[in-house]
């Protein structure tokens, strides 16, 4: 077990690697180098070449790669141009709010989708079959910005049950410790706030779940009628076990496995989702800044953003990795 | 045959599937037998004959929707009979795996890949014995051991996919025994294990009949198997009984044309190289309904018009005693010599083509030298 985590972690190296090359590649790319963003626009071509070279950019690729590498390891990622400050420090003080919106959501995809996937599939042909499979179908095709602004309109405008942005009522204060919200309320004993943040996650965390709860419901649901046919089951109805133990250590626990790999591969489209549904909710995580950022043209914050996001997404599938293979013996053995 | 009730009587098992859109299928259509303690029953016929319908049928292992079950199954338990086709499904759940229990095809997809070997035989051991913790696990050690499974300790801990071919039906036969069941139902246990393992569990399954005077119903178109295993066999084509005798008088003595053509078609050792088998002309698919006449009559060689006056009945054979066959017009088949088809059982390919080289119980280690065995050698 502990040699197939090593040398899974391992695989890790050639992928980041690939990842930076990636990045570096595509921040030579951008139009306009920072010798035209620094100097004045009518500054001579000599200064130009002056400040290149001060810069270090006339070196060769390889040169220039292993200094960005180094910087990164240093957690050098610049600084902001719209706000001046470092872009880690700008990363860290948005990216909590972010990680408690993507668990919201994924929270509830996995905890309404699976067992919906799994009466859809009990009751193949029912009407609760066709309304799981209709209503993911419409989840996947609706942009996640237009049901966010549906789903403001009708609970917060509308109805008024729900706050329709931000994420906690104004002039409440709270004792920040790590930066998550619901951590550190938790931590403090102040319920108040746990509750106050727990209801500005539900409308943003219902939008951002849409479409994760649509691929699971369909793929919880195809994995159970596929094992439901398997000879285990049968075997296990054989020896006459209750329903209810045939149903989770014989259905489920196989039914789950390909679940728990689209759980690690949606993490993905989760963050790229949390970019519009915080900007539709005024929430003030990462999505917001990266939205602002490509309007500014705030190619450091981007790039950094890029590169923490993608190593998160990395570290995750890790994770599902490990997880999957307590899961499945026959993955370890491999 | 005892002269005791049977331990289990099926009268006029019939089993029919429907499918919107589709026309109603019988898989199985009227079959009768009886089950003895410590006898082994075979149930003999080529593929979609209905040998495993009626196995499923009476596990109450078929879907719940579009199949209609009929006739009766009355199994006698120490509280009294019960009809295994009209109980409750809470109550056949209760019976399964304590009073009757099956052994499936192919141990590998029978074996839930996910859990180890030792949890899938504590789990019924919990569920119909009560034994948990430490007490389970010594005895699921103890059933492996039995079943031939050596190091069993370390074998409890591993996955199905650890386990060779021949180790996963000792496995799933431990789980089948484990209970003691009165009433064993394997279903072609042998067909996916190399011969030799083959005549290994078939010698275990014998020595378990033997042991503890469980029924055993042998599901099979092997006819080595049943050459070597069973004491009563019936013969089924298209969903019904085409005939029924003692293992002995069977081989000796067919007297329906289909039985004949199936041993006809065995190939032999002691045949001329190069002579070409007999196989039973046609296919499954040739027949007609069964109201309509005999079901075998397009694919006989001496059917007459008699054939096609209505459903044939089952009558006593020539032979009188135990020996029954359904067929108006026996006479004329060629029949094969007794002492060649016994001997020939122990290589034969059974009726669905001459190509797949099974081997039976009797002499399967004769012929492996050249085949390899998989027992051994995996961890």
């Amino acid at each position: 077990m502990l040699r197939f985590i090593v040398r899974r972690a391992l695989q890790l190296i050639p992928t980041l690697g690939g990842l930076s090359i990636l990045l570096f590649v595509w921040l030579q790319r951008l139009p306009g180098g920072p010798e035209y963003a620094l100097l004045p626009d009518d500054a001579t071509e000599e200064q130009r070449e002056a400040l290149r070279r001060a810069l270090g950019l006339d070196e060769p690729f390889t040169v220039q790669y292993l200094a960005f590498l180094r910087r990164i390891a240093q957690g050098d990622l610049g600084a902001s141009l719209q706000t001046g400050r470092p872009v880690l420090t700008e990363f860290w003080t948005r990216f909590p709010a972010t990680f408690e919106l993507s668990v919201t959501a994924m929270l509830i995809a996995v905890s309404v989708g699976v067992p919906l996937g799994y009466l859809a599939a009990r009751r193949r042909g029912s009407a609760l079959d066709f309304a799981a499979i209709g209503g993911s179908l419409l989840g996947i095709c609706t942009p996640v910005f237009f049901l966010a602004f549906i789903l403001k309109v009708i609970f917060a405008e509308t109805l008024g049950w729900l706050p329709s942005a931000f994420r906690l009522s104004p002039g409440l204060t709270r004792t920040d410790i790590t930066g998550f919200v619901l951590l550190d309320a938790v931590m403090t004993r102040e319920w108040d706030v746990v509750w106050d943040g727990l209801v500005h996650l539900v409308l943003p965390g219902l939008a951002l779940a849409s479409i994760p709860l649509a691929v699971i419901v369909r793929m919880t649901r195809a994995s159970v009628l596929e094992v439901l046919g398997e000879d285990y089951v049968r075997t296990a109805d054989a020896k006459g076990l209750h329903r209810r133990t045939v149903r989770t250590r014989h259905v489920m626990r196989n039914a789950m496995l390909p679940v728990v790999t689209a759980v690690g591969l949606l993490t993905g489209s989760l963050f790229a989702g949390a970019v519009l549904t915080e900007s539709v909710f005024a929430f003030p995580g990462i999505g917001s800044f990266v939205y602002s950022s490509t309007q500014e043209r705030d190619y450091p914050a981007l790039t950094g953003f890029i590169l923490l996001i993608a190593t998160m997404y990395v570290f995750i599938n890790l994770l599902v990795d490990i997880s999957y293979s307590l899961l499945d013996p026959r993955v370890r053995a491999q | 045959m005892s002269s005791s009730t049977p331990l289990l009587s099926v009268d006029e098992l019939s089993v029919v599937f429907r499918r919107r859109g589709a026309e109603a299928t019988r898989a199985v259509d009227g079959v009768s037998f009886t089950l003895e303690e410590g006898r082994v029953t075979g149930l003999v016929g080529e593929s979609g004959c209905g040998k495993s319908v009626t196995s499923l049928a009476l596990m109450g292992l078929l879907p719940e929707r579009g199949v209609t079950v009929g006739g009766s199954a009355v199994l006698r338990l120490p509280d009294g009979d019960v009809d295994l086709l009209s109980l409750p499904r809470r109550r056949m759940r209760d019976l399964r795996g304590s009073q009757m229990a099956m052994i499936f095809q192919d141990p590998l997809s029978s074996l839930n890949p996910v859990v180890p070997i030792g949890r899938q035989v504590t789990e019924i051991l919990r569920r119909h014995r009560g034994l948990g913790g430490e007490r389970a696990r010594r005895e699921a050690a103890d059933l492996l051991y039995r079943v031939g499974i050596p190091d069993p300790t370390r074998r409890l801990r591993e996955y199905p996919h650890q386990l060779s071919g021949g180790m996963r039906q000792r496995a799933l036969i431990a789980m089948a025994v484990a209970c003691r069941p009165r009433l064993m139902i394997a279903d072609e246990p042998t067909t996916a294990l190399d011969v030799t393992i083959q005549a290994q569990i078939l010698e275990l399954l014998r020595d378990l009949v033997t042991e503890e005077g469980t029924a055993l119903l042998m599901i099979t178109h092997d006819l080595g198997v049943v050459a070597g295993l069973c004491d009563d066999i019936n013969v089924l084509y298209a969903g019904r009984a085409v005939e029924r005798a003692p293992r002995s008088e069977l081989f000796s003595d067919p007297t329906h044309p289909y039985t004949i053509g199936l041993l006809g078609s065995i190939p032999r050792l002691d045949a001329p190289r190069g002579d070409p088998l007999t196989p039973v002309r046609g296919s499954v698919n040739d027949n007609i309904a069964w109201s309509d006449g005999c079901a075998f009559a397009p694919r006989c060689d001496h059917y007459a018009m008699d054939c096609l006056q209505g459903p044939p009945e089952l009558v006593g054979a020539a032979g009188g005693g135990a020996h029954v066959h359904r067929c108006v017009n026996p006479g004329g088949a060629a029949r094969a010599e007794p002492e060649e088809a016994a001997g020939a059982a122990g290589a034969d390919t059974g009726p669905e083509g001459a190509s797949d080289a099974e081997t039976g119980a009797d002499d399967g280690a004769e012929h492996t030298a050249a085949v390899g065995e998989d027992e051994e050698g995996r961890a």
